[in-house]
């Protein structure tokens, strides 16, 4: 079976990781987790107007933007003293955010397996990510259930 | 052999040679024969800075076996222990995130193996951070030792289902958070679950969240605090056989560090095969709801 294709950024950032070895992995998403972009004025300090995602076991939010053009931007928070959370935000966020919605629900849910981190990082750590994009998927979905009637099932997670 | 730390607080403890203070550790840092280990939950907080010298063991990928859902077998250990500079007679001081959750697991493996000198650094690594103590980012280079190796014992410290089985009636204690206890949360809609397939908790068992066991600055509550919680409200007393469980069995080595040294109970049991063992196993007996 071939795996679903990936947005070439995305492919970008697997490819990266899997030019690594090991345990080099992790220092990649360590450098991920310093790169997670600081939240704008009327994100920060307001996690009343993010999303929690309780999957995650510590402590993250995020908000998602759809433009009338399409364009997706995310939005990530994470605290310092959870490097693992902020770099798989930061992941998602290099490689989703000025995507086109159609772009980012075609994201494949198994996407976070092709980084090679299983060996490294708890299965329950992967699924925090996994819950990410799911989350971020079916927030896009509920901007675009205002405009039609679409079916936002293909945007749940799991 | 380093001094024991003689702080006050740590005096009233069943066994206060099992846990430091971070001015001990700060105090002791230099000296030959001690190591110190953090062990966290998120296996990237160490390389953001670490106590000055510390070693990262990796609960994930250093302790367990890649293949059978166990621990690394006496040869694995020695291997391990060689790899980072300890010695059987290193002092080995252990801290970690989040109240040393996992600075218990690992330190609870270590016990499997009888590692003669463990402690603990009371409010793991939120309280070195906090006081503003350094931190480096330099990764130790120790000499390789030579750990012998030391067969697992699995008969002391560790309980396996069928045990459990066996100790029905007999005091349990499920350190998980309410919903986990009662079986509400495998009910909650669109939550990846823990993988098992029921909720509830061990007929029998009394509920007491992990975290009770810790203060708001993630250190140790006092005896009495702690008495007042696992005698008090859970009964239990220093003759009784337990046995503490949680989803893997992290979160309830620590439960199982404060029953065994804290407050001296000599027969603590973790059950690490836990919920993700039992909520999967065909046929053994579930409770649901508030009540054992």
């Amino acid at each position: 079976m071939t795996a679903a294709a990936l947005h070439p950024r995305l492919q970008e950032i697997a490819e990266d990781f899997d030019a690594v070895p090991g345990k080099e992995r992790l220092q990649l998403l360590l450098e991920y987790s310093r790169e997670l972009p600081a939240l704008p004025e009327r994100y920060a300090g307001h996690r009343d107007r993010m999303q929690p995602v309780p999957e995650c076991q510590s402590p993250l939010f995020l908000a998602v933007e759809v433009d009338p053009d399409q364009t997706v931007h995310l939005f990530f928070d994470a605290p310092a003293e959870s490097p693992t959370t902020r770099g798989f935000a930061s992941i998602l966020h290099a490689g989703l955010d000025g995507l086109t919605a159609d772009e980012v629900l075609a994201t494949p849910a198994e996407f976070t397996s092709r980084l090679g981190l299983q060996d490294l990082v708890s299965p329950l750590r992967l699924r925090g990510m996994a819950a990410m994009l799911g989350r971020v998927k079916r927030q896009i979905g509920e901007h675009r259930g205002g405009l039609a009637a679409a079916a936002p099932a293909r945007a749940r997670t799991p | 052999m380093l001094p024991y730390d003689d702080k006050a607080k740590f005096g009233e403890y069943a066994h206060p040679e099992m846990i430091v203070s971070t001015e001990w550790v700060a105090t002791h840092l230099d000296d030959p024969g001690l190591v110190v280990a953090e062990s966290d939950e998120d296996v990237l907080l160490y390389d953001t800075g670490h106590v000055p010298g510390a070693v990262k063991l990796d609960w994930h990928t250093e302790l367990n076996d890649p293949v059978t859902r166990d621990y690394v077998d006496g040869a694995g250990f020695a291997r391990l222990m060689a790899a980072k500079g300890i010695s059987r007679d290193t002092t080995l001081v252990l801290y970690g995130d989040k109240n040393n959750w996992w600075a218990a697991y690992a330190l609870w493996v270590c016990s499997l193996f009888g590692h003669p000198d463990l402690r603990m650094m009371d409010g793991g690594r939120a309280k070195w951070v906090g006081e503003g103590r350094p931190l480096s980012t330099e990764e130790p280079k120790r000499p390789h030792t030579d750990y012998p190796v030391i067969g697992r014992d699995d008969t002391r410290i560790r309980a396996f289902r069928d045990q459990v089985l066996g100790h029905l009636g007999k005091p349990l204690i499920d350190v998980r958070s309410p919903g986990e206890y009662t079986g509400a949360l495998l009910h909650m809609p669109d939550y990846p679950q823990e993988g098992a397939m029921r909720g509830g908790h061990i007929p029998g068992a009394k509920n007491v969240p992990w975290a009770r066991a810790a203060d708001a600055d993630g250190t140790f509550r006092s005896r009495t605090e702690l008495e007042a919680i696992y005698a008090g409200e859970a009964g239990l007393g220093p003759d009784d056989d337990v046995v503490v469980y949680c989803r893997i069995g992290e979160r309830s080595s620590h439960t199982w560090f404060v029953l065994r040294y804290l407050l001296g109970y000599p027969n603590v049991r973790n059950y690490d095969g836990s919920w993700t063992e039992w909520g999967n196993s065909v046929r053994v007996p579930i409770a649901q709801g508030d009540n054992p």
